[in-house]
C-alpha cells in the first residue's frame, strides 16, 4: 500500500480553507495559510479550477469554492453539451462504419439517447434523440452499467426484462458480461434488444477517467457481427477510436 | 505511397479551426481555438488579428500531429473565413494598425446615414449588389482612414495593406514581410462593397465614393487558384483555395445547381441560394453575392439572407447574463418550460440585417410578466433564431415566386436539437443536416482539393453528401401564424430606437 498522496491532501485542505470565513481568498493568502510555496499552491488551484471545484473571480483574481461542488451528486456533464462536443466524431463514426450512431447517458434506470446520426445510406430514417433504451439489453447500456457499480446495484434489485430470446435476464450472467466489458473496454449486443439487430459501444470519459456516456453503432446482426455473434474487429476499432476522440475533445477546454 | 489528405483552415467569428479530411470527405483531425472579442464601446466589435494569426500558428501543427501525418501528405490547403472583418497592417513590419474591425461592428452608423444622402449613393447597390450598411467593410475602412492620423498617406504610398481575414492569413503564411502574397478571392472581395459585382474588379466609382486608395487593396483572384506554397508555420503546403465561410458552406453542402439552398447557423446565420450564372437583384431585402468562382470559369452567383445575431445571442446569454455556463446549456434551460410564456427577444444588437436593414434598430425583450422565468428567456433566445430564419426564407420565396420544401443546415448551432425542431416547425419544412457538421471547412477543403485534382469533379463531391439528421414540422398551423404575428410586432418595436444622440459615447457626456 502506498502512503497518502500529498497533492490530494493539499487539495482537500484548500477546499476546507475556501469553505471557511469570507469564502474569497487570494493566492498569496492561500499559500501562506497552508505553508505552501506560491507556485505549488497555484498548480493545485489551477487543477481544482479545471475540475470546477474552485472558481476564480475575473476582476479580483481571488478564489472561491466552485458551483460544481454544490451539485456533486447530480449530473456532471450536460447532455446537450455532450452532443455539441461529440458531433464531429459521431458523424465520422457513422461515415467510417456505415452504421447509425447513438450516444447515450444514464437517466432514471435507462439509457437516454442524447445524440443520433443516421446510417449514411440516405434511406428514410427517424431521429431518435430523446428516446430511452434498456440498460441491460443494449451495448450502450452495458457500457454505462459496467463502469457504475451503484447503477448496477439498483438494476439488480429490479427485474431484468426479457425482450428477445437472447436478452440476458440472469443477474449473475449479466455481471460476468460486464466484467468482460471492463476488461475489453467495449460492449456488444446481438439480438438481445431486437431480433436481427446488433450493436457495439464504448465509454466516453471525462478527464480523470469518470465515464459520463457511451457511443455506439447499431445495425443488422449479419453486418455488425462476423460469426457466433462476435462483432467485427474493424467496427470495434472504429467505435473505440470514436470514443477516445470524444473523450479527448472533452479534455480540451474551449 | 503514403495516404494523402486535404487541409482546411476555418477562420470563424468565434474561433479558428484547422481540419484534415481524407478523400472520402471524412474528418481525420480537428484543432480549434477561440479568440477574444473586444467591445470597447457600445456597438464596437473588434478582434486582434495577431491573436488569430498566433492561433493558426498553433492549430496547424496540432492538426497534423493529431492526424499522425506529415506536411508532405497534405496535397492542398483551403482557407475560409468570417467575411467583411478586416485588418490594415504595415507591409514592412507586419504589425496591424489597430484591431480588426468585425462585421458586427456598427460604429459607422452615422457615417453610413450621411453617405446615403451623398451623390452616387443610389448607384452603390447596383454596382456591388449590397445595400449601404455598417455590415460591409468599406464604411469601416473609410472610418479607420479618417480616424488614424497619416493612415491615408501611408495607404497612398503603399506602406499599409488592407485585407479581409483570408488575405491576412495568406499574406502571413506565404512569407509576411518577406514577400507575402497580397491577394483575396472574389467571394471575399464581393463583401467589401468595393468590387463591381458584374466585372469582379475593384470599381473605380465605388473607390471614389468611399474614398479608398486603390493601392492598399489586394489582387482579386478566383476561389480555386494555386496561390503558392506556405513558407511559415508548416512550410511547403499548397494554398489552393480561399473563400468566405458562407460561400464555403454552400460549396460544402454541394449546392452546385441553381436553386439549391443552405443555411449556416453560427455566430450569425446566413441563408444562401445558388442562382447559377444569373445575377438576381432582390426586391425583398436580400443581397446579391458571388457564390464561388472555379478557376478560369465564369462566376456562380448567389442570393443571400444575412442574419447578424443568432449564436451570438446565446453567447450573450452565457457571458453577459451568466444564466448558463456553456452555449449548449441553452437547450437544457429552454426545455425546463413548454413554450415562451409570451416572451420574445429581438436581438437587434447590430441593428437588423436581412430582410429589414434597419441599422438604427436595437434589441428588446418584450412580453415580460412576473410569470417569465429564465427558462422562457432561453426559449425566446432559440425562437429568435428560428423566426429570423423564417423572415429571410419568406423574402427568398417572394423574390423567386416559389417555395422550397427542405432546408439544408450546418454550423455550430445545428448541435441544438430543440432549435432544429423549432426551425422545422416555424418554417413548415423539413430541416436536413449533412454528415459533416463542419461544412464550412469541408467546402474549403473541396475547393482546394478540386484545384489540385485530388477530387476530379463536382459530381464526385455530391456523392459524399449524406443525411445525418432530419427534423420534420410538427407545429399546429394556427399556432404558428399567431406566433409569427407576435414576432413581427416585436420586430417593429425595435425600429427607430437609436437616434444619433444615443450613439454618442455615453462615457464622455
Ligand atoms: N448547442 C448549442 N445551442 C445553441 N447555440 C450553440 C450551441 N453550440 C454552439 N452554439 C453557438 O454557435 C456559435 C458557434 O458556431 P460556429 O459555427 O463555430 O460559429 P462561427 O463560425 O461564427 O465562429 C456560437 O455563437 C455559440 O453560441
Ligand atoms: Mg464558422
Amino acid at each position: 500500500m502506498p502512503g497518502p498522496i500529498q497533492s490530494i491532501e493539499r487539495a482537500a485542505a484548500m477546499l476546507r480553507l475556501l469553505a471557511r470565513g469570507s469564502g474569497h481568498h487570494g493566492l498569496a493568502e492561500i499559500a501562506a495559510a497552508l505553508g505552501l510555496a506560491k507556485g505549488t499552491a497555484h498548480g493545485i488551484l489551477r487543477t481544482l479550477q479545471r475540475v470546477e471545484f474552485v472558481e476564480q473571480d475575473q476582476s479580483t483574481g481571488r478564489y472561491r469554492l466552485g458551483a460544481a461542488l454544490l451539485h456533486l451528486g447530480t449530473s456532471y456533464l450536460d447532455a446537450n453539451e455532450l452532443r455539441s462536443r461529440s458531433i464531429n466524431w459521431a458523424d465520422t463514426l457513422a461515415a467510417r462504419s456505415g452504421h447509425e450512431v447513438r450516444i447515450g447517458m444514464h437517466l432514471d434506470g435507462a439509457v437516454l439517447v442524447v445524440h443520433h446520426v443516421f446510417r449514411p445510406d440516405d434511406t428514410m430514417q427517424t431521429l431518435g434523440i430523446g428516446g430511452m433504451l434498456p440498460l441491460h439489453a443494449t451495448a450502450l447500456g452495458k457500457v454505462l452499467l459496467a463502469y457504475d457499480a451503484g447503477l448496477l446495484a439498483t438494476i439488480r434489485r429490479a427485474e431484468l426484462t426479457s425482450l428477445t430470446r437472447r436478452t440476458i435476464v440472469r443477474p449473475s450472467a449479466l455481471e460476468r458480461v460486464l466484467a468482460e466489458v471492463r476488461a475489453a473496454g467495449w460492449a456488444s449486443e446481438a439480438e438481445e434488444y431486437m431480433p436481427g439487430e446488433a450493436g457495439i459501444a464504448a465509454p466516453i470519459r471525462m478527464p480523470g477517467g469518470l465515464v459520463v456516456g457511451a457511443i455506439g453503432i447499431s445495425g443488422a446482426v449479419d453486418r455488425i457481427c462476423q460469426t457466433a455473434n462476435r462483432p467485427r474487429q474493424a467496427l470495434v476499432d472504429h467505435v473505440c477510436h470514436a470514443a477516445e476522440a470524444v473523450s479527448r475533445s472533452l479534455a480540451t477546454d474551449n | 505511397m503514403a495516404q494523402r489528405f486535404v487541409m482546411a483552415i476555418d477562420q470563424g467569428t468565434t474561433s479558428t479551426r484547422c481540419i484534415v479530411f481524407d478523400s472520402n470527405a471524412r474528418l481525420v483531425s480537428v484543432a480549434q481555438r477561440e479568440h477574444r472579442r473586444y467591445s470597447p464601446r457600445p456597438g464596437w466589435v473588434e478582434q486582434d488579428a495577431v491573436e488569430i494569426w498566433r492561433n493558426v500558428d498553433r492549430i496547424m501543427p496540432q492538426a497534423l500531429r493529431d492526424a499522425g501525418i506529415g506536411a508532405d501528405q497534405v496535397v492542398a490547403l483551403g482557407i475560409t473565413n468570417q467575411r467583411e472583418t478586416f485588418v490594415v497592417w504595415d507591409r514592412h513590419t507586419g504589425a496591424p494598425v489597430g484591431r480588426a474591425i468585425v462585421w458586427e461592428d456598427i460604429r459607422t452608423e452615422e457615417l453610413v446615414a450621411e453617405m446615403a444622402s451623398r451623390p452616387g449613393a443610389d448607384e452603390v447597390r447596383d454596382r456591388c449588389g449590397l445595400p449601404l450598411a455598417t455590415y460591409f467593410s468599406a464604411p469601416s475602412l473609410r472610418w479607420l482612414l479618417d480616424d488614424v492620423p497619416d493612415l491615408r498617406d501611408r495607404a497612398e504610398r503603399g506602406d499599409v495593406l488592407f485585407g479581409t481575414m483570408d488575405t491576412w492569413l495568406i499574406w502571413n503564411l506565404t512569407g509576411g514581410v518577406n514577400g507575402g502574397l497580397h491577394v483575396t478571392d472574389v467571394t471575399n472581395a464581393s463583401r467589401t462593397m468595393l468590387m463591381n459585382i458584374m466585372t469582379q474588379q475593384w470599381d473605380p466609382e465605388l473607390l471614389s465614393f468611399f474614398d479608398i486608395p486603390r493601392r492598399m487593396l489586394p489582387e482579386i483572384r478566383p476561389t480555386t487558384e494555386i496561390h503558392g506554397r506556405t513558407t511559415r508555420v508548416v512550410p511547403g503546403i499548397e494554398i489552393a483555395a480561399a473563400l468566405g465561410d458562407q460561400h464555403a458552406a454552400l460549396f460544402g453542402q454541394t449546392c452546385f445547381a441553381e436553386g439549391e439552398t443552405k443555411c449556416t447557423y453560427g455566430t450569425g446565420s446566413f441563408l444562401l441560394m445558388n442562382t447559377g450564372t444569373k445575377l438576381i437583384r432582390s426586391e425583398h431585402g436580400l443581397l446579391t453575392t458571388i457564390g464561388y468562382q472555379l478557376g478560369g470559369e465564369p462566376v456562380t452567383y448567389a442570393l443571400e439572407g444575412s442574419i447578424a445575431v443568432t449564436g451570438s445571442l446565446v453567447q450573450w446569454f452565457r457571458d453577459n447574463l451568466g444564466l448558463i455556463h456553456s452555449a449548449p446549456e441553452i437547450e437544457t434551460l429552454a426545455r425546463t418550460v413548454k413554450d415562451n410564456g409570451g416572451c420574445y427577444i429581438v436581438p437587434a444588437f447590430s441593428g437588423l440585417f436581412a430582410p429589414h436593414w434597419h441599422s438604427e434598430a436595437r434589441g428588446l425583450i418584450v412580453g415580460l410578466t412576473s410569470y417569465i422565468t429564465k427558462g422562457h428567456l432561453a426559449r425566446a433566445v432559440l425562437e429568435a433564431t428560428a423566426w429570423q430564419t423564417r423572415e429571410v426564407v419568406d423574402a427568398m420565396n417572394a423574390d423567386l415566386g416559389e417555395r422550397a420544401g427542405v432546408l439544408r443546415v450546418d454550423g455550430g448551432m445545428t448541435a441544438d436539437h430543440l432549435l432544429m425542431q423549432i426551425i422545422a416547425d416555424v418554417l413548415d419544412v423539413s430541416v436536413m443536416r449533412p454528415m459533416v457538421a463542419e461544412t464550412v471547412s469541408l467546402g474549403a477543403a473541396y475547393a482546394a482539393g478540386l484545384a489540385v485534382g485530388y477530387w476530379p469533379d463536382l459530381a464526385g463531391l455530391r456523392r459524399n453528401w449524406h443525411l445525418a439528421a432530419r427534423w420534420t414540422p410538427q407545429m399546429d398551423p394556427r399556432h404558428r401564424d399567431e406566433e409569427y404575428a407576435n414576432w413581427k410586432r416585436a420586430v417593429e418595436l425595435t425600429f427607430g430606437w437609436a437616434t444619433p444622440r444615443h450613439t454618442v459615447d455615453s462615457g464622455q457626456f
